[in-house]
């Protein structure tokens, strides 16, 4: 038992800074964090009118964490697994002795480390929120935690996807088509229509597997156990199909 | 050190590796030989623990590759065809990588590190980026990287594939020094490299052991020497299976 979490601790120790180094080894952790806060910016100022609002307020900000998280957090972890198929470094990953959730966890850490990263460079907005005046910062710390959790979700999904394939680019079109499917889970238009069709619980179920629907209990300032256990929960189950993507491959599937 | 027992592996119906059963002691240097799909590669990812055998185990030191495998792993330095590697890395951080992997302590990391560039001769390109290296040594780094824990078991699947002939020279210099020490599996379809590398040859065919001898009683079986007896074995099969 202690050897095999020694062997995972190894794992996540080595793959994470492995993944880290090659984020930033080439332009793409740079461009990423730069489009991200870019895009965010943009929709934030323009399209929410955050200055319009008249209030010290990350309402607006919030708003387009989710819709962005599921198109940028699969263009973060798509190559996590597909480009070593691609390269034929998954024979050397699997040579080594270390355990394979290991490596699956160091993987989604660096990615989320990354990711984590962009998020704090946001931070200027929670300044800026402060001296427009009296701002509610224990609201927004708890969403900035929040979506720091939901982006590890969608980078999860991300990373579980791309070790069903050798292509970059079929997983990230594949890992935005997921992430789209749990995010508009908890659209209006969404669930009254299922209410309407299979009664309100059932719509009320759907809800409650979207990450929407979690993410905007904490923008109010409440924090659920509820939704901790969801965002936590719904990584584990990817890092274990992933896990399971990966050790496929040890049977000669592929 | 080295023991193969009925390993077994078929994809889709198609047997890639049948019941290959064979040993290898501390000092042995086996050169693996056999056509181009004969099952060299296979047999070397199974004993790797990069494949699960369908039937069989590996056994190294003792530890079973099936059972415990991050143990047997421990045992094996493995360099895969074509050696692959991390091209963003450099030399030096892919010998770190690798020594994290291995759960080297930093006294035991800095010290394997500086012992295989030395080893493999690659201090002059050690913080290149390893995209920008010469096919030679790339192939040295996968070397480095796996003899970096002083693992008993070598498994070099194609090491000098490709590589001009002084980079081969290069390489078959630092298996010779390697060999009193470790039981050395190479994979090699270049029957020239026999002679200068191993005291041992397996020729395999259709996941067979066909021929298991020295290069020299092999060389001598037939007039035409190691070609043609590796020709006979092959090729005899081959005819067979038309």
């Amino acid at each position: 038992m202690i050897a095999r979490l020694e062997s995972t601790i190894t794992g996540i120790k080595a793959a994470w800074r492995r993944e880290l180094s090659a984020y930033f080894a080439t332009p793409l952790a740079y461009v990423f964090i730069a489009i991200f806060l870019i895009v965010l910016g943009v929709f934030t100022w323009e399209l929410s009118r955050f200055f319009d609002t008249g209030a010290a307020d990350l309402g607006p900000f919030f708003y387009w964490h989710p819709w962005l998280y599921m198109l940028f957090m699969p263009a973060l972890a798509m190559r996590l697994w597909a480009d070593e198929v691609g390269a034929g470094t998954s024979e050397l990953l699997l040579s080594l002795p270390v355990s394979l959730p290991g490596l699956v966890i160091g993987k989604l850490l660096a990615a989320w480390t990354v990711a984590g990263l962009a998020l704090i460079l946001t931070m200027p907005w929670w300044v800026t929120v402060n001296i427009l005046g009296p701002a509610d910062n224990a609201a927004i710390a708890l969403s900035y935690f929040v979506s720091f959790l939901m982006a590890g979700g969608y980078l999860a999904i991300g990373a579980a996807v791309s070790a069903l394939t050798r292509s970059s680019v079929l997983a990230f079109v594949s890992g935005v088509l997921v992430a789209f499917l749990l995010t508009a889970a908890g659209w209006p238009f969404v669930t009254s229509a299922v209410a309407s069709v299979l009664g309100t619980s059932a719509g009320d179920a759907v809800a409650q597997f979207s990450f929407v629907t979690h993410f905007e209990t904490a923008q109010r300032g409440v924090l659920e156990l509820r939704g901790l256990v969801f965002f936590v929960g719904f990584m584990a189950l990817c890092v274990a199909l992933n896990t399971l993507f990966v050790s496929h491959k040890r049977s000669g599937a592929g | 050190m080295l023991d193969l027992d009925a390993l077994a592996k078929s994809f889709d119906g198609h047997v890639a590796v049948s019941e290959m059963t064979f040993n290898l002691q501390k000092g042995e240097v086996l050169g693996f030989l056999g056509q181009n799909g004969a099952g060299k590669s296979t047999t070397m990812r199974m004993v790797a623990g990069v494949l699960e055998p369908d039937m069989g185990d590996a056994t190294i030191n003792g530890i079973s590759v099936t059972h415990d495998r991050r143990e047997a792993q421990r045992q094996i330095g493995y360099l895969p065809e074509g050696a692959p590697l991390y091209r963003d890395m450099t030399p030096q951080t892919f010998l770190r990588f690798m020594a994290d992997a291995h759960g080297l302590s930093k006294p035991e990391r800095k010290n394997a590190i500086e012992r295989v560039i030395a080893d493999a001769r690659i201090a002059n390109v050690a913080t290149q980026p390893i995209s920008t290296l010469s096919k030679g040594y790339r192939r040295r780094v996968g070397l480095a990287g796996a003899i970096l824990h002083d693992p008993p078991v070598l498994l070099l699947d194609e090491p000098t594939d490709g590589l001009d002939p002084i980079q081969k020279r290069a390489v078959r210099a630092l298996i010779a020094r390697m060999a009193p020490e470790k039981a050395i599996v190479i994979s090699t379809h270049t029957l020239e490299e026999v002679p200068a590398m191993c005291n041992r040859v397996i020729v395999i065919d259709h996941g067979q052991v066909v021929a298991d001898d020295t290069p020299e009683m092999l060389a001598e079986s037939r007039p035409g020497g190691l070609e043609e007896a590796f020709m006979m074995l092959a090729g005899e099969r081959e005819d067979q299976s038309v």
